[in-house]
């Protein structure tokens, strides 16, 4: 059973860890929690099912839907709830994060509208075909799942550090304005943030509906939570952390179902959590900087 | 100051004037004139917000009973349906409408148990007959004489389904999983364990999940690893399907025996081929071959486009109830309406033989259903 409850886990965490880097871009440039990003990633997946269950197309042509439905909401979104407030003097942080609030609320009504009440079974070929490890049975979508989490990890670190537009990305992340005055197109930046975030919003939507079979419209809201405290919890704005964080929530709530009491799988994972900020209060791979950036 | 006092008494003699000749009046027209006996009934339902599907169905139920009783003749009822949304509030100030100014005789609803535990005892003081269509929580009928209700609580559906499962295949040890953040899956798996403990069942393990969860694949891997004869799941339908669908895709084939959440026809449209199996008991079976049952679904497709659920049966029933003892009492009187309310034994209705114990709660058997072949079919 332990290999089982690990693959389980690393599936689970593997996702989580996809919606929290979408989450840690964001923050990381804009200091702005997208509270909307969990609907985002739920519109992306219902697309998929769409494109998958009513079109008939095969599964890349799925992602791609799902892609680009996410990426355009992520750029309606930074046009109509954040661009606005940014240029407005005097208008404080908190102020974009309660209309992304507004906007997550206006998309799972609108998904209630579009779709429906309750779970849409997600059925795919792709999600049947598995193959045995000894006694343990793997879905090629899990392995799939944990490959997809690692590349887009590995290909954000990379281009943040290495790139030239990754450079204008952190540059424009320390400091907005002095970014603009060097030459940076500071807007069209912050723009290509929210694209980039949003549509791995959108790829994380078809593998939960691919791993899980099932997508409703409210699971924007729990996944967001989760995506949110990783965050919190792996360091604000760190691609590692993120990508950590997600890999142990999944974990230890796997095993706390597995060798503990179900009843108790998201209490466990949240002491767990705050117990390591007690020890390291900016995450596990935040900079102790924080104030310094501004 | 004097004169505003004078005057505010004068208003105020005038309108206790209009009140007492309203209840005068309201008094004579309830009096019985001839043969039909006429009546005011009140009706507490969810028609907007969150759960106004109940009380469609609800409503619709009892719509179709009073046209073809009113069409009979032998009484005729005024309809008065007020709107609870939901909430205990509301459904206490809809009650508080009906029993002071409509003067209603009876009260069908509220729809939620939570509604009745707030409006129950308000129309028990009032001395006001009140039946409850689509409680099923512990305790309704115990508010006091003058609270019926004609739905099956779970602690009589479970027991059947369980023991039905248990004869059937054999069953020896069990695993259990429960949403424990939701008070109707809570108190449907607090009913299976103590059937199940009573039954001396052997309880491998029991697991819980929350509302909305996606991922069940944790608690079922657990309970599978355990080999268990049959696991018994008290879910929502929503959760439900998805539990059935990941069990027997990761090769938990054994038999599910569920609770009243499980009760849908929705399980299936969630769960397709994975529902097969799935044991629940009911009051209501739309597929049984039952003359009255049949003649209903037909007459209820044709008045509202799609196939009558428990609560369009159950309210169908209770409306049918209500207006056999009103017959009964002869009059539209409160009090005799009750006494011959009480009364009611062996009443043939579309959910079966139906009987009001002691304690004005249900008699009746439930049939044991089990998913064949994509629908519903009596378990044998």
């Amino acid at each position: 059973m332990f290999l089982e409850q690990l693959i389980n886990g690393v599936t689970q965490g593997s996702i989580y860890a996809i919606v929290a880097l979408g989450y840690t871009l964001v923050f990381g440039v804009l200091d702005i929690i997208n509270m909307a990003h969990g609907e985002i990633f739920m519109f992306g997946s219902f697309v998929g099912l769409l494109v998958v269950t009513k079109a008939g197309a095969p599964l890349p042509v799925a992602f791609l839907a799902a892609i680009a439905s996410a990426a355009a909401m992520g750029l309606l979104l930074e046009r109509i709830a954040l661009r606005p407030l940014r240029t407005r003097r005097g208008a404080s942080h908190l102020a974009s994060m309660i209309s992304t609030i507004g906007v997550s609320i206006l998309l799972e009504n609108v998904a209630h509208k579009l779709f429906g009440a309750g779970n849409h079974l997600f059925e795919t070929s792709f999600a049947e075909i598995s193959f045995q490890i000894g006694s343990v049975t793997v879905y090629l979508v899990q392995v799939v799942i944990l490959l997809i989490s690692l590349v887009l990890m590995a290909g954000l670190a990379l281009w943040l550090s290495r790139s030239r537009s990754g450079k204008a990305l952190r540059a424009t992340a320390e400091n907005l304005e002095t970014a603009g005055l060097l030459g940076v197109n500071t807007n069209r930046m912050i723009t290509a943030t929210v694209v980039i975030a949003s549509a791995m919003g959108g790829v994380a939507g078809v593998l939960v509906g691919m791993a899980f079979s099932y997508i409703n419209n409210q699971m924007g809201l729990s996944m967001g939570l989760k995506g949110l405290a990783i965050i919190i919890f792996g360091g604000m704005g760190s691609v590692y952390g993120a990508m950590a964080g997600g890999l142990i929530l999944g974990l230890s709530e796997t095993f706390m179902v597995a060798y503990g009491s179900s009843g108790y799988r998201d209490a466990i994972a949240f002491v767990l959590i705050i117990a390591i900020l007690l020890l390291k209060p900016q995450g596990l791979f935040g900079q102790a900087t924080a104030e310094a950036r501004r | 100051m004097k004169r505003n006092v004078r005057l505010f008494s004068v208003v105020a003699c005038a309108l206790f004037a209009f009140v007492f000749m309203g209840a005068e009046k309201a008094r004579k027209a309830a009096q019985p004139k001839a043969a039909p006996v006429q009546a005011k009934i009140g009706v507490i339902s969810i028609i907007t917000g969150q759960g106004a599907a109940y009380g469609e169905a609800i409503t619709n139920g009892i719509k179709l009973a009073r046209d073809e009783v009113n069409a009979k003749g032998e009484v005729k009822i005024d309809l008065k349906i007020e709107d609870s949304t939901g909430k205990a509030e509301q459904a206490l100030s809809a009650a508080q409408k009906l029993i002071n100014s409509e003067k209603v005789v009876a009260i069908i609803g509220p729809t939620l148990s939570t509604e009745m535990k707030v409006v129950g005892p308000e129309a028990n003081a009032s001395g006001v007959p009140i039946m409850g269509t689509s409680n099923t929580a512990a305790g309704i009928t115990q508010i006091g004489k003058f609270v019926f209700r004609n739905s099956m609580p779970e602690s009589q559906a479970i027991p059947a389904s369980i023991g039905a499962a248990v004869k059937k295949y054999n069953i020896k040890k069990v695993a259990l999983l429960y949403g424990n953040d939701d008070v109707f899956t809570k108190s449907g798996f607090d009913t299976m364990k103590a059937v199940t403990e009573k039954m001396k069942l052997k309880i491998l393990t029991i697991e819980q999940f929350q509302k909305g969860q996606a991922d069940y694949k944790a608690q079922l891997t657990k309970i599978a690893s355990m080999k268990p004869d049959a696991v018994f799941c008290s879910a929502l339908y929503n959760e439900g399907g998805v539990i059935l669908s990941q069990a027997r895709k990761m090769g938990l084939k054994v038999p599910f025996v569920g609770g009243n959440g499980f009760n849908s026809p929705k399980v299936i449209e969630i769960a397709k081929d994975a529902a097969e199996g799935l044991i629940v008991a009911t009051p209501w079976f739309g597929d049984k071959k039952d003359p009255k049952v049949q003649s209903f679904v037909a007459k209820y497709e044709k008045a509202y486009g799609k196939k009558p659920d428990q609560f369009a049966a159950q309210a169908y029933d209770a409306y049918y109830i209500m207006t056999n003892a009103l017959k009964a009492a002869g009059t539209a009187d409160r009090a005799k309406l009750r006494n011959s309310l009480a009364a009611t034994k062996n009443f043939q209705g579309v959910l079966g033989k139906f009987s009001f114990d002691a304690e004005r709660d249900v008699v009746m058997d439930p049939s044991v259903l089990i998913v064949k072949g994509g629908k519903f079919a009596i378990l044998n």
